[in-house]
């Protein structure tokens, strides 16, 4: 059991619950965890939300969920979940779509996708080595912006598909090359999450910059509630 | 540990379908895409599946031989680990029963490792691939298989967890031994029968 240290609102529909973990956990930034709720006759839901803070020892983690309409445990944890509760938690989760902080990183995140590549820009940071990585988010609009107090940054680019904010040079739309060539380095693996659709267009816009598909991992959120 | 959660009824599901695994819900008429790979524009004229390892007589069928083979189709219920399940789908393609028999198991198999087209592999006992729990499947309720389903063919074992099922599969390797595929080396169970929520490494 893991106990809701704080709760914060990420925007209108997403929100980061910090967990205390019963100990410390080895982790690597990227992996998630399952959160499993169980009603009083035995009924259990359960769904897979990734981890935002990086790795540190430590045994708090941070799980960045969004609401979902109709989302049987989103809109449980938005909706019923008070700091002091405690939840199942199980985890971590996941090899693959994992960095382990010493080589090149492109991450390319749509909406809520960004979470596990903030775990990584955030371990890069940590380590002193943001120039490992670069970091290009693409959301709806200013509102729909995750970790706004960290984003964009030196190493962090936002594009916005539908509005931008005032100033913003870059014509708002898709994800495109031109967004993408400038953060291309030899050698680098690129990290694409979001939903299916999104992680479709980007990685075929990397793969058509020249990037090799299999330095292309792909994380797909699906609307699982 | 057994504690339920404070505060949590479940009282917005519906009446439970027997259908349903424990832990999954029923997504409806949404079929969710999760793959770890970028999705592969796969042609026809030059799709292969093979059947090698141990087995008397490796071989390769193109996608008209293979469409030539003795149909079958699958009626029943698909579930995947993050806990989605989709109640009565039907896909048709190829028995893998049938692509066995053409090239001959030996007796020292016991395992079957499936690879597809975009390097993603999974291990299955052969003892769940056959007698009817398996099919090569390229039509979904009678349509082309959408490529970002694993089109334009795909493996179906609708009894273990849908990551088993592996997206455009370019055939199986007959084992003497169980060797983890892609998901199973990256913490997910090597078995995955989703009525025993075998979800993960050590369930």
């Amino acid at each position: 059991m893991a106990t809701v240290t704080g709760i914060r609102s990420e925007t209108a529909r997403a929100k980061t619950f910090r967990f205390a973990l019963p100990q410390p956990a080895e982790r690597l930034a990227g992996q998630h965890y399952v959160i499993r709720l169980m009603a009083p006759d035995g009924y259990t839901a359960q769904r897979s939300y990734s981890v935002a803070n990086p790795p540190d020892g430590s045994n708090e983690i941070d799980l960045t969920i969004e609401r979902l309409d109709g989302g049987e445990v989103s809109m449980f944890m938005h909706d019923d979940v008070m700091v002091g509760d405690e939840l199942e938690l199980r985890g971590p989760i996941g090899l693959y779509f994992v960095w382990g902080g010493t080589t090149p990183a492109l991450l390319v995140g749509g909406g809520s996708g960004v979470v596990p590549l903030m775990a990584m820009l955030r371990l890069a940071r940590k380590l002193g080595q943001p120039e490992l990585v670069r970091l290009v988010v693409s959301v709806r609009s200013p509102a729909d912006l995750y970790y706004s107090d960290e984003l964009p940054g030196p190493e962090s680019t936002v594009v916005y598909t539908r509005s931008a904010p005032p100033g913003t040079q870059r014509p708002v739309g898709h994800l495109n090359g031109d967004d993408l060539k400038p953060c291309l380095r030899p050698g680098a693996t690129a990290y694409v999450c979001g939903s299916s659709g999104f992680a479709d267009a980007a990685s075929y816009v990397l793969v058509g910059l020249g990037v090799p598909t299999e330095q292309v991992r792909v994380e797909r959120f699906g609307a699982t509630g | 540990m057994l504690k339920f959660t404070r505060g949590f009824s479940g009282h917005n599901k519906a009446p439970r379908d027997p259908r349903l695994p424990p832990g999954q819900y029923d997504v409806g008429k949404d079929w969710p895409v999760l793959t770890a790979e970028v999705t592969p524009k796969l042609d026809t004229a030059s799709w292969t599946f093979k059947v090698e390892g141990l087995v008397g007589k490796p071989t390769t069928w193109n996608w008209d031989e293979i469409h030539a083979l003795e149909p079958s189709a699958f009626n029943g219920d698909i579930h995947c680990v993050t806990t989605w399940s989709k109640l009565g789908v039907n896909f048709s393609g190829v028995s893998v029963d049938t692509l066995l028999a053409a090239a001959g198991p030996l007796p020292s198999a016991t395992h079957v490792l499936a690879f597809c087209h975009t390097g993603y592999t999974t291990n299955l006992p052969l003892a769940d691939v056959t007698n009817g729990q398996a099919w090569v499947v390229w039509d979904y309720e009678g349509q082309p298989l959408p490529t970002v389903h694993g089109g334009p063919a795909r493996l179906l074992v609708p009894h273990l967890y849908f990551w088993k099922s592996a997206k455009w599969v370019s055939g199986l390797r007959l084992l003497d031994h169980d060797e983890p595929g892609f998901w199973e080396r990256n913490g997910y169970n090597d078995h995955g029968d989703p009525w025993l929520e075998e979800r993960y490494q050590g369930d």
